[in-house]
């Protein structure tokens, strides 16, 4: 039986085409069944907090995690499911922070999509968005400083993040200072219930990279093959020292903003659209196609996913929760400066 | 003889020299030299390391933090104090739970040129130390003296820990020492600044002068006054204020920055849960109005306490 979660992500890259293409459907898969797991425990009422999902962004994330390396920098958002997965981050984590456990990575203090371990270049996103750019951009100051050449940042946004003062002064600041950030726009026509119209009056966001001074880059998020090529040689300019890169991926969120929006909202039209189709399904299409897998193949990676999956969250659920008695309430690493105030509460 | 600006320049000099992880981040802080000169010359010593950075205060202290994660330690200059309310979001919330969160230390120092001088109006002005204290993972410095600004600018960028470090600006040019220090208090204990024993006053920063002035001035009626200078807000040296309350019974909280939930409220707060019963007068405070921080003299003279207005508080406390 093949270990997709183990398969080497970064290392053993290879120019084969198709054996990329079938790497990334299957990180694809991996994403949407794990989360498809974790929003039917929420139905379930097993999960605290809410459940976020990536139903069809996974071909514009998987190819961002993709195109990333050992050494490189992601900051995922709240429908990178699949691009933290090919980036290297374990679905174990993925279990345990959705289930809270006191091993996962943020030990029960913060949940679901909150999650990173910045030693190894994957940021935990805080909620307020366009926040994290300039922490990517800061870690890219800080690789400069220290002589480490040919790194990338990448950071993914929303197309209602667009808006906001972070993601202006974040832009500009890695347009002045040349850094190697790849900015992976994803326009899946809303925020939360908010659309476009509502959201920015360019007639399309990639018009915002000349402004800035950064090469701007049009894809169709919907299949899997123009999203690695455009994200892929987006971050091969950055990697190159040809600075920013404004990547924006077009396609529809095919879920609610979170599992408790039903996302009545959504306009038919747009549904109706080749915009609205899920990439998953059109990247199946394709592998059977061009004869890149076959049907059988393709079931057997599902039931991999499945065990896969179930074998995560099994083991997340024997986690022992975080315990408040023994739980280090102390917010600063020099624990001597701790005010000394909390015995007084 | 040296000034309180020039020892937070001469700290920062010392930062650079003997740490290759620190550099200084902030507006016409490179061959300008900064609005206020602090860090007059350093781009030219250390080439590469004094960087300007466009007017973006979210992303001056976001790309700071990214950066300490990678092992830099950052020094961000807000041009003043007032403008960091633009760089609030990633202060609060991204450097000030990044280590609770993922228990990786974030080691930047933000400088703050806080507080009112003559002229300077509603935002130039401000001291925002309450604010920041207000959230957990942030330690705050306050200096009151050129030595507590050279040492604890130093100590600041030592410490794994974001720090929000409040200089003041009234003290910039004209409080002078005659050296810098060889060896100083640490960071989170406060200094006896005046010993006495018929009342406290705690107070930090500029106010600290003030203080210093009103007890000059009843010492001639033969009134002991004790002077706490803070000198960190968070951590709070709740210890040294209660031993001195111990020893007068009485405490007035002073402090240049607006009376609401602020420091004199905490330090008073603290007097009440934990050393009630050492008070032989209720305690007292002493704060700006709740207004904007006025523009002319006239009005900014009489917005926050003075030396005047401290000791006819102190007379009002030592009546009771
Ligand atoms: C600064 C800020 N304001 C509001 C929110 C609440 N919020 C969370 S997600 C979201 C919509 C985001 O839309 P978009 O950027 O298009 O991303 P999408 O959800 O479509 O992936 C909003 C308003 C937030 N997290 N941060
Ligand atoms: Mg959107």
């Amino acid at each position: 039986m093949l270990h997709l979660a183990e398969a080497p992500s970064r290392a053993g890259k290879t120019s084969d085409f198709p054996e990329t293409y079938r790497r990334a459907y299957r990180w694809m898969l991996l994403a949407r069944v794990a989360e498809e797991k974790i929003a039917s425990l929420f139905r379930g009422g097993r999960i605290t907090g809410g459940v976020f999902l990536g139903k069809g962004q996974e071909a514009i994330s998987v190819a961002t995690g993709l195109a990333l390396k050992q050494g490189d920098i992601f900051a995922p958002l709240i429908r990178d499911q699949a691009g933290r997965l090919a980036f290297g981050e374990s679905l174990h984590d993925f279990t345990l922070t959705y289930l809270g456990a006191r091993s996962g990575p943020m030990r029960g203090r913060d949940g679901n999509v909150h999650r990173g371990r910045p030693r190894e270049g994957l940021l935990p996103m805080i909620s307020h968005l366009g926040a994290m750019i300039s922490v990517v951009n800061g870690m890219l100051i800080a690789h400069r400083f220290n002589g480490k050449a040919g790194t990338v940042g990448a950071a993914s946004l929303g197309d209602g993040a667009t808006s906001t003062g972070a993601f202006h002064e974040s832009l500009n600041q890695a347009a002045v200072e040349k850094l190697p950030l790849v900015l992976v726009v994803t326009n899946n026509q809303y925020a939360y219930s908010t659309p476009n119209e509502r959201q920015f009056a360019c007639s399309d966001l990639v018009e915002k990279a000349i402004g800035y001074g950064v090469s701007g880059h049009s894809i169709d998020g919907t299949c899997l093959e123009d999203c690695m090529n455009g994200i892929g040689e987006a971050v091969r300019q950055a990697r190159a020292g040809h600075g920013p890169q404004l990547v924006v991926a077009s396609n529809l969120r095919l879920a609610g903003h979170g599992e408790h929006d039903d996302a009545h909202y959504v306009s038919t039209h747009l549904k109706n659209l080749p915009l609205g189709r899920d990439c998953l399904e059109n990247a199946q299409q394709k592998l059977l196609q061009n004869g890149w897998a076959e049907a059988p193949t393709l079931e057997l990676w599902a039931r991999e996913c499945a065990v896969q999956v179930d074998e995560a969250v099994a083991y997340a659920l024997r986690e022992p929760a975080p315990d408040p008695a023994t739980e280090d309430w102390c917010a600063i690493s020099h624990r001597h400066l701790a005010d000394g105030n909390n015995a007084a509460i | 003889m040296i000034t309180y600006l020039e020892a937070i320049r001469e700290a920062q000099k010392k930062a650079l020299e003997s740490d290759p992880r620190v550099y200084i981040y902030g507006q016409d802080i490179a061959a300008f030299g900064g609005a206020f000169k602090a860090t007059k010359n350093l781009a030219a010593t250390f080439p590469g390391r004094v960087i300007d950075s466009p007017i973006s205060e979210d992303a001056m202290i976001g790309s700071a933090i990214g950066a300490a994660l990678q092992g830099m330690r950052p020094v961000i200059e807000m041009q003043f104090a007032d403008f960091s309310t633009v760089g609030f979001n990633q202060i609060v919330n991204q450097a000030a739970t990044m280590f609770w969160r993922t228990g990786e230390p974030c080691p930047i120092t933000i400088r703050l040129p806080s507080g009112g001088t003559p002229g300077s109006g509603p935002f130039h002005s401000q001291n925002l130390e309450a604010l920041y204290a207000h959230y957990p993972g942030l330690i705050i410095l306050t200096p009151a003296t050129v030595e507590d600004a050279y040492s604890m600018l130093l100590e600041a960028i030592a410490l794994n820990d974001p720090v929000i470090f409040c200089e003041h600006k009234y003290l910039y040019y004209h409080l002078k020492a005659e050296a810098l220090p060889s060896a100083a208090l640490p960071v989170g204990k406060a200094r006896i600044a005046r010993a006495g024993r018929d009342a406290t006053v705690v107070t930090y920063s500029a106010m600290l002068h003030e203080a210093l002035a009103a007890a000059e001035e009843l010492a001639a009626d033969g009134w002991e006054i004790e002077v706490i200078d803070l000198r960190s807000v968070k951590p709070l040296d709740t210890d040294t204020v209660l031993a001195s309350v111990a020893r007068t019974g009485r405490v007035l909280a002073v402090g240049e920055a607006w009376p609401w939930g602020g420091v004199t409220a905490e330090v008073l707060a603290r007097i009440a849960t934990d050393g009630f019963n050492l008070l032989d007068a209720p305690p007292m405070r002493l704060n700006s109005k709740d207004t904007p921080v006025p523009f002319h003299p006239n009005l900014w003279g009489t917005h926050r306490p003075t030396a005047s207005t401290i000791s006819n508080a102190l007379r009002d406390l030592l009546r009771l």
